[in-house]
């Protein structure tokens, strides 16, 4: 149907994007670790030594555990297996908020203690107006 | 059927139909401005600051697809040694560029008041940064070689290269912890997005679209005017 040169291109095509998915995908593998924008409090956890560079720890914001005292924000993230406190001082974005998305960047003290020097905010992909919200929260 | 692809046959489309595309552009994102900006709801949690999705998220994927299709345009036309369909991707790529540019600007402007950062390396946003920079590179390679046998086999190697990147980037939020939230619509299951926001959207996409037609027409117009005028490289 087509001739040899045709099917040789394909060909070459084909074994170029091979190879390339191949390592890309070996690549991504082993960066595995820094392709991740933060880690989860149970990632933590299982840490096996604790550095001190800086780290990212995202989760929930435990409900109920936001606690502001002069200049610091006190606040649990969950994964709802394990948790970490953090303490932060500074402003925090605007939709942080209790039964939020957070990532925390900053250091960690010991497997529970983390002590943030920025707070980011994380969104979810719940779009919805407010009146909707609400008739959801009613149910 | 590449027949159907010969330049002198559709050379009457393309320099007629720019200005109904035109018209039609402006009559869809008319209306979808004013879905987006004054019909559709605020946000319950992010308030006014979700009418900037309705920006990104269509220049989003208008650039993933516009890739998508220049790859596969670019592959076919190596493999079959058809110059049209080089010519088909060159005056595609440029909205793509722009529309990647557009993501990843507004995308900004907005988690800034969410996230409360400009700017994230997150694996989203990063892989979205590497796509803008293929697009950068094959728009490149059109400017600085003469030979067109040249240009025809490295563009298609970048976008051969580039492509492996637009599944990442779709899939990032799935496969790692990102910033950037995962996708609110989803074809198979139900969409996380109501649906006062999504006619929006998607009218929204409609007019990001019509604009990509317009600029390729009137791209690909001049690419076969300077076939016809054979020796006029540069109008």
């Amino acid at each position: 149907m087509y001739g040899r040169k045709v099917k040789l291109r394909f060909l070459f095509v084909v074994i170029i994007l091979i190879t390339l998915i191949l390592t890309t995908f070996l690549i991504l593998r082993s960066l595995e670790e820094n392709v991740v924008f933060f880690q989860s409090p149970s990632e933590i956890k299982s840490l096996s030594e604790i550095d001190k560079s800086k780290i990212r720890v995202g989760g929930m914001v435990k409900k109920n555990s936001i606690s502001i005292s002069s200049n610091e924000v006190n606040f649990i993230i969950t994964d709802f297996k394990n948790e970490i406190n953090v303490t932060y001082s500074g402003a925090v974005p605007n939709l942080f908020a209790e039964g939020k998305g957070v990532v925390a960047e900053g250091f960690l003290k010991d497997r529970n203690f983390f002590s943030a020097t920025k707070i980011l905010a994380k969104h979810d992909e719940n779009y919805m107006p407010p009146e909707v919200k609400e008739a959801l929260g009613e149910k | 059927m590449f027949k159907l692809f010969e330049p002198n046959k559709i050379f009457k489309i393309t320099s007629k139909a720019p200005k109904y595309v035109l018209f039609l552009f402006v009559v869809v994102l008319t209306v979808g401005l004013v879905e987006a900006l004054v019909i559709s709801p605020e946000d319950y949690k992010q308030s006014d600051a979700v009418r900037i999705m309705y920006v990104h998220v269509p220049a989003a994927w208008i650039s993933l697809g516009i890739f998508s299709s220049i790859t596969l345009l670019s592959i076919c036309g190596f493999v079959f040694k058809n110059k049209n369909f080089f010519l088909i991707s060159k005056s595609l790529a440029p909205s793509g560029f722009v529309f990647n540019i557009i993501a990843l600007v507004t995308g900004s402007i907005w988690g800034k008041p969410t996230w409360g950062t400009w700017w994230a390396w997150d694996a989203r946003i990063t892989s979205m940064l590497i796509l803008a920079l293929f697009y950068a590179m094959y728009l490149i390679v059109w400017r600085i070689y003469d030979k067109e046998e040249k240009v025809y086999k490295i563009s298609t190697f970048i976008t051969i290269l580039g492509i492996i990147n637009v599944p990442i980037i779709k899939y990032s939020v799935d496969w790692w912890n990102t910033l950037h939230q995962p996708a609110s619509i989803n074809i198979l299951s139900k969409s996380s997005i109501h649906s006062s926001m999504l006619y929006p959207l998607l009218i929204m996409t409609a007019a990001f679209a019509l604009f990509s037609l317009l600029i390729f027409l009137m791209k690909y117009n001049t690419e076969l005017i300077k076939i016809k005028n054979k020796g006029l490289d540069r109008l």
